[in-house]
């Protein structure tokens, strides 16, 4: 490992508007009356109800099981009343099923998880099964099971673990908010994920626009034996293969896993998850969660259970002052616009951005002019230009060929384009319908 | 002797000799072509649609002739045009019932709850925004991905809304897969009774995003006797195809919110999106 990170090809300097929540400590969302847990809340299968309507359940009770191995099972926030198994607007915009608890204000954890106070001596195995026990999943967007990425099939060898604390997205600070005030439970959960996939060592990678997290998370993985790497600012750092390049200078080929090149990645947060799941015995029922953008009256980081509507999460941090023109899960760049403030936080919620209406343009998209900007930036070094234009002309076999499915939607070539194309949009599509395409021939 | 003559007379002499070979291979190697494919072909619409299947009208003569298709299976060609080829073939034309596309939302730009949406106008596209900006999750986004799909132009979108006329609707189904939202339905040419929603929401929760929802009232049901004209589904009423109402029954219900319409005053505009 060079002590020098490689700067990946490409990328944007968004202006990162980090200070609006970077110096507010976490703090602890108040308990809510009702919470609507989203039941499917992981890529890959939906999880099995385990609880029907009027029952009373605990805090961290099961209230689904995992539906396959690419499932993880869900949990109560809180204790209370299962009041409905009814529908809730989803983060993609459409209704979604969702559980909802009636809290009882008790707030009294059940006795679902015993905690594994000596990991350090406990088989792989069984830490691996707690990770799923717990529902845990990627909290860093994606949502993909912990549990499976830390499954190697045979014959892949693993030999690098890399913590992923970079967040570039602009605006978010709740892992570094995570990594600042719960630097113990980072090396914690690193050290136990490297022994579940039987290694040493493992690498923490953080953008250097937050050094107080470096300089606390240096001061305490050595007991771990983690080191820290500190990473250029470059947007999207933190995506997953920029950052396998930056730290180990291995490239994972299209359509290729960070497994190939023998690396995982987990998000900080989800590492956090893990060492709580197993020294504590507490399953993934909340979340830090950054509240910010110029109308929010107090913007933070706040830890939510998972199953707050967002119309709660923000009367919680004090409201806002002007009428916001966007709602955002996540970030500026890679965030999911909403219809509804009726969308609850979920595991992977790791940012609620308000935009304020004189921050949005509203523009035409105009024909390329083929500046080769978007080409400059794309850090999976596509042609966003030409793909584009392939989808626009529904010529998705086209799009194919060009390896839009290596795209990975970051958002960098609608940033700079300055014919305001809407060229991410286009490649979400162009990859939803080579995947309709495919499913079909199967 | 100059060159230049030696030149032609040697290209004329090779050509003369290339042209007999030509001929003669042209004879010997020569594919029969029924005769009746290009005659099948003539009488097809010809507009290459794709609606039978196959790759194209030619394409559909000659799964005709090869009787690996039936002429009715066209659902483009008017029913003297099929008799017209089964005649020509010499075999007996079934009867064929004329379908048209129905687009099951009557929620327009004026009766409708929209969020700002500024991005790629193509419904396949907006539908991955917050699952289209429109308040309502099942209905017509109006970008026009099914009137881009189809070949005839029976489709016209209207102050955000996809409106097939049927006179022009040949059905060819191409529009059904181009609605990100499912919202065509293929249904026989003869009934004009259609619901012009497809929310399965509650009616409460459906008039808080559209004033021409259906609510599930069964006002239509009630005025339809008991002759299971109207379906009941959840909070949904949809029309029984199987044994449709008669025109008059819109008027005799006289739907609260107009989501019951007559495709053919619809499809000009007459309900106006104003709802009581």
């Amino acid at each position: 490992m060079s002590d020098k990170p490689r700067k990946f090809k490409g990328g944007v300097h968004p202006k990162d508007s980090k200070t609006l929540s970077a110096s507010k400590p976490v703090q602890d969302a108040p308990l809510l009356d009702t919470y609507k847990v989203i039941m499917h809340q992981n890529i890959g299968a939906p999880p099995e109800l385990v609880v029907k309507k009027g029952d009373l359940v605990k805090k961290g009770d099961l209230l689904a099981k995992a539906g396959g191995f690419v499932s993880v099972p869900l949990h109560a926030p809180t204790s209370g009343t299962v009041k409905a198994i009814d529908k809730c607007p989803g983060p993609t915009g459409m209704s979604v099923p969702a559980i909802e608890i009636t809290a009882d204000g008790e707030d009294e954890w059940g006795d679902a998880l015993e905690p594994i106070v000596d990991w350090k001596t406990t088989d792989p195995a069984d830490l691996k099964q707690r990770v799923w026990d717990a529902g845990i999943v990627g909290m860093g967007g994606a949502g993909f099971p912990t549990h499976v990425k830390l499954s190697p099939p045979d014959g892949k060898v693993i030999d690098t673990l890399i913590l992923n604390g970079a967040e570039c997205e602009p605006y978010l600070t709740a892992d570094h908010r995570l990594m600042l005030e719960q630097a113990e439970d980072v090396a914690l959960g690193a050290a136990i994920i490297a022994r579940i996939l039987g290694l040493k060592t493992a690498v923490i990678g953080v953008e250097e626009n937050k050094p107080d997290a470096i300089a606390k998370l240096q001061e305490i993985a050595v007991k771990y034996n983690v080191t820290v790497q500190s990473l250029p600012v470059n947007y999207p750092q933190g995506a997953e293969k920029q950052l396998i390049y930056a730290i180990t200078g291995r490239e994972v080929p299209i359509g290729k896993l960070p497994m190939d090149v023998n690396c995982v990645v987990q998000n900080v947060a989800s590492a956090v998850a893990v060492a709580e799941a197993v020294v504590k015995g507490r399953p993934s029922i909340d979340r830090i969660t950054t509240v910010t953008g110029k109308p929010v009256v107090n913007p933070g980081n706040w830890r939510f259970r998972i199953g707050t509507p967002i119309e709660k999460a923000l009367e919680l941090v004090g409201g806002v002052n002007t009428q916001p023109a966007k709602l955002l899960l996540g970030g500026p760049m890679m965030g999911i616009a909403q219809k509804s403030l009726g969308v609850t936080v979920m595991k992977n919620t790791s940012g609620i951005l308000l935009v304020a209406a004189d921050e949005v343009s509203l523009y035409t998209s105009e024909p390329c002019i083929r500046c080769g900007r978007c080409v400059e930036v794309c850090p999976m070094s596509i042609l966003p230009a030409t793909i584009s234009q392939a989808v626009e002309n529904k010529r998705f076999d086209w799009a194919e060929e060009l390896n839009v499915m290596a795209c990975i939607e970051c958002g960098s070539c609608s940033y700079v384009c300055p014919s305001h194309r809407p060229l991410n949009q286009h490649f979400k599509r162009g990859k939803i319908e080579i995947q309709a395409q495919l499913r079909k021939k199967k | 002797m100059s060159i230049a003559l030696i030149a032609i007379i040697a290209a004329g002499v090779l050509g003369a000799v290339l042209g007999v070979i030509i001929g003669m291979v042209a004879k010997a190697f020569a594919v029969e072509v029924d005769e009746r494919i290009e005659g099948v072909e003539e009488r097809l619409p010809g507009a290459n649609c794709g609606g039978c299947g196959f790759a194209g009208c030619a394409d559909f003569a000659k799964a005709v002739v090869g009787e690996r298709a039936k002429p009715g299976e066209c659902p483009v060609a008017a029913p003297e045009d099929i008799s017209n080829i089964a005649e020509y073939l010499g075999i007996v034309a079934e009867e064929k019932e004329k379908r048209v596309a129905v687009v099951r939302c009557s929620g327009d730009c004026a009766n409708t709850v929209r969020s700002l949406y500024n991005g790629v106008c193509d419904c396949r596209s907006a539908v991955l925004v917050a699952g289209g900006a429109k308040g309502c999750d099942y209905g017509c986004l109006g970008f026009g991905s099914c009137a881009d799909a189809c070949p005839f132009g029976a489709i016209e979108i209207r102050d955000g809304l996809a409106v097939v006329h049927p006179e022009l609707c040949v059905g060819c189904e191409n529009c059904v897969a181009a609605c990100p939202k499912d919202l065509i339905l293929m249904v026989p040419a003869a009934v004009d009774v259609h619901v012009y929603c497809n929310s399965p929401e509650k009616g409460a929760v459906k008039r808080q995003v559209c004033r021409t929802a259906c609510i599930g009232c069964r006002k239509c049901v009630k005025a339809s006797g008991e002759e299971d004209h109207m379906l009941v589904d959840g909070f949904l009423i949809k029309t029984n195809y199987e044994n449709p109402p008669q025109p008059d029954l819109v008027e005799a219900s006289a739907c609260p919110t107009s989501a019951l319409r007559l495709g053919t005053k619809h499809a000009v505009g007459a309900y106006g999106g104003a709802s009581k």
